[in-house]
C-alpha cells in the first residue's frame, strides 16, 4: 500500500527528529513555564514584572516571527560575544555555531515556555491555599513542600492545559523546516521534488503527524486517568 | 532599526508600489480567512450535534484531521500538492486557481479554522440548557427557529471568549502565508533582511507590527464581551 519509491528511510529519520525536537522542547518549556509561573506570582514586583512582560510579548507575536527572529539573531549574538571573548585573551579561538536543532529546541522551548507558565499559574492558584499552609505546619522546607503537595496536586488542573500545549507544540515543529531543519516535512518536502509526487508525499507527512496526535491523545487521556485519582465525579 | 522603518514603512503597512503588502495584506487574510471559517462552522456545528451518524462523523473526521495536521502541511498539500494531480492540472478553473498562492492560502486557512470554530461553536451548543430547549419547543417553534432564536444567539455569545482565542491564533497563523509567495508583513520583514543582514531590527519591526495588532484584537473583544455578555455580570 505504502510505495515509498526509496524514501522511506528519509521520511522515518525525519519522523524521529520531530519527536525528538518535540518532546526536548516539551522539556525545555515546562521548565521555563514551571520558572515563569513562580516569578509571576511572586510577591517581588521585579519578578513578577519581568513576568508578565515575557508572558505578554511572547503571546502576542506570532511564533514564526518569533522563531526566525530567534534563529537568525542568536548567531549574531553569540559570534559577538565569543569575538568578545577572543579580545579578551589571545590563546584560544571560542567559536560556537548553532545546529537547526539546538536553536530549534531553544526556540521552541522559549515561546511555548510562555503558554506553559499561564497554564502552570492558574494551576497553582486553583489549589487551595490550606494545603500550602498545612505543609509549612508540618515543617516542610518550600521545596520539599512543593514537590509533595503543591506539585502534585498542580499537575490536575493544569494537564488539561498541558495536553493541549503539547499538540500545538508537535505541530509547531512543522515550522522549523522553514529554518533548514530536516523534519518529517523537509523529508516529504524532498521525496515529492524527486518523484513529482508532492501530493502524495506530503499527504505521508500529513498522516505521520496525525497518527503522532492520536497516539498522544490517548497517553494523555491515561495520565489524566492518574492525576484525577481521588477526585469524586458528580454522577448525572 | 531606524533605517528599515524609513526605507521600508510602506511596504510594512500597504503596499510596495504594485500591490497590497504588509499590514493591509495580513488583515486581509485574517479577515477572509475568519469570515469562512466562521461560515463554514455554524453549520457544521450543528451537523456535528447531530443524532444521525451519517451526519456527524464526516463533520468529525474534517475537524479531526484538520486539527490534528499542522496548518504548514496543509498548506503545502494545497499550493505545492494539488497542482500536481493530473486532474488539476488538466481543468483550466482549477489550475488557475492553485497556480495562485493567494488563493491557495485562503483556501487552506479557511479551512484550518473552520475546523477549529466548529468545534468550539459544537462546545457551545452542546453546553445549551435543556429548559432553553424545552420553553422554545413549548412556543411551538419548528427546529429552524429554535435554532435562529434560541440555540444559536446564545450558543455564539458563550463560544465568544474561547473564539477570539481562536481569531489571534489565526492572526498568528498568517505568517504562514509567505512561504507560499504571500507579500504579508513577514514577507515584507524577509525581504528586508536579506537587504540589509540586519535580522534582529527587521523581524522585531514585523514582531512590533503583531503585537500591535493582537492587542487590539484583544481589547476589541474583551468590548465585545463587555457588551454581548453583559447578562452574565455579577
Amino acid at each position: 500500500m505504502f510505495d515509498l519509491a526509496g524514501y522511506g528511510p528519509q521520511i522515518l529519520s525525519g519522523t524521529i527528529t520531530t519527536v525528538e525536537l518535540s518532546i526536548l522542547s516539551l522539556l525545555v518549556s515546562f521548565l521555563i513555564g514551571l520558572l515563569g509561573a513562580s516569578a509571576k506570582l511572586s510577591k517581588n514586583r521585579i519578578i513578577s514584572g519581568i513576568g508578565t512582560v515575557y508572558t505578554t510579548l511572547i503571546r502576542g507575536v506570532p511564533d514564526l516571527v518569533l522563531m526566525l527572529l530567534i534563529f537568525y539573531s542568536l548567531q549574531i549574538w553569540i559570534n559577538d560575544l565569543t569575538d568578545w571573548l577572543d579580545n579578551l585573551q589571545d590563546t584560544y579561538d571560542f567559536e560556537v555555531s548553532l545546529n537547526p536543532f539546538t536553536s530549534g529546541v531553544i526556540t521552541l522551548g522559549f515561546i511555548y515556555g510562555a503558554y506553559f507558565t499561564e497554564t502552570f499559574r492558574g494551576a497553582f492558584l486553583a489549589v487551595p491555599k490550606g494545603q500550602m499552609e498545612a505543609a509549612r505546619s508540618f515543617g516542610m522546607r518550600p521545596m520539599h513542600s512543593f514537590r509533595r503537595i503543591l506539585f502534585p496536586q498542580m499537575m490536575r488542573y493544569a494537564l488539561p492545559g498541558l495536553g493541549n500545549n503539547w499538540q500545538v507544540i508537535l505541530k509547531a515543529t512543522a515550522l522549523v523546516s522553514l529554518i533548514g531543519l530536516t523534519d518529517v516535512i523537509k523529508a516529504a518536502q524532498n521525496a515529492g521534488e524527486g518523484t513529482f509526487r508532492t501530493f502524495y508525499f506530503m499527504s505521508i507527512a500529513g498522516l505521520v503527524y496525525l497518527v503522532l496526535t492520536t497516539i498522544s491523545n490517548f497517553f494523555l487521556m491515561l495520565l489524566q486517568r492518574k492525576y484525577m485519582t481521588g477526585v469524586r465525579k458528580a454522577v448525572l | 532599526m531606524i533605517y528599515i522603518i524609513q526605507n521600508y514603512w510602506k511596504e510594512f503597512l500597504f503596499t510596495d508600489g504594485y500591490n497590497m503588502t504588509g499590514l493591509a495584506m495580513t488583515l486581509w487574510l485574517l479577515v477572509i480567512s475568519c469570515a469562512i471559517g466562521f461560515c463554514l462552522a455554524v453549520p457544521l456545528a450543528i451537523l456535528r450535534n447531530a443524532r444521525n451518524p451519517v451526519l456527524w462523523v464526516p463533520v468529525w473526521v474534517y475537524t479531526f484531521i484538520l486539527r490534528g495536521t499542522p496548518l504548514y502541511v496543509q498548506l503545502l498539500i494545497i499550493y505545492t500538492g494539488f497542482y500536481g494531480l493530473s486532474f488539476v492540472h488538466g481543468t483550466p478553473i482549477l489550475a488557475d486557481f492553485f497556480k495562485k498562492g493567494i488563493d491557495c492560502t485562503i483556501l487552506a486557512f479557511g479551512l484550518n479554522t473552520g475546523a477549529y470554530t466548529t468545534e468550539i461553536f459544537a462546545g457551545a451548543i452542546r453546553d445549551t440548557s435543556f429548559g432553553e430547549v424545552d420553553a422554545g419547543r413549548s412556543l411551538g417553534m419548528s427546529q429552524f427557529t429554535l435554532y435562529r432564536r434560541i440555540i444559536l444567539p446564545g450558543a455564539l455569545r458563550r463560544a465568544l471568549p474561547v473564539y477570539s482565542n481562536e481569531v489571534i491564533l489565526m492572526l498568528h497563523a498568517t505568517t504562514l502565508a509567505f512561504t507560499a509567495t504571500v507579500p504579508d508583513i513577514l514577507k515584507v520583514a524577509n525581504d528586508a533582511y536579506s537587504a540589509t543582514y540586519n535580522p534582529f531590527a527587521s523581524f522585531s519591526t514585523a514582531a512590533l507590527i503583531y503585537l500591535c495588532i493582537s492587542f487590539v484584537l484583544i481589547f476589541g473583544f474583551r468590548k465585545a464581551e463587555q457588551h454581548f455578555l453583559a447578562f452574565l455580570k455579577p
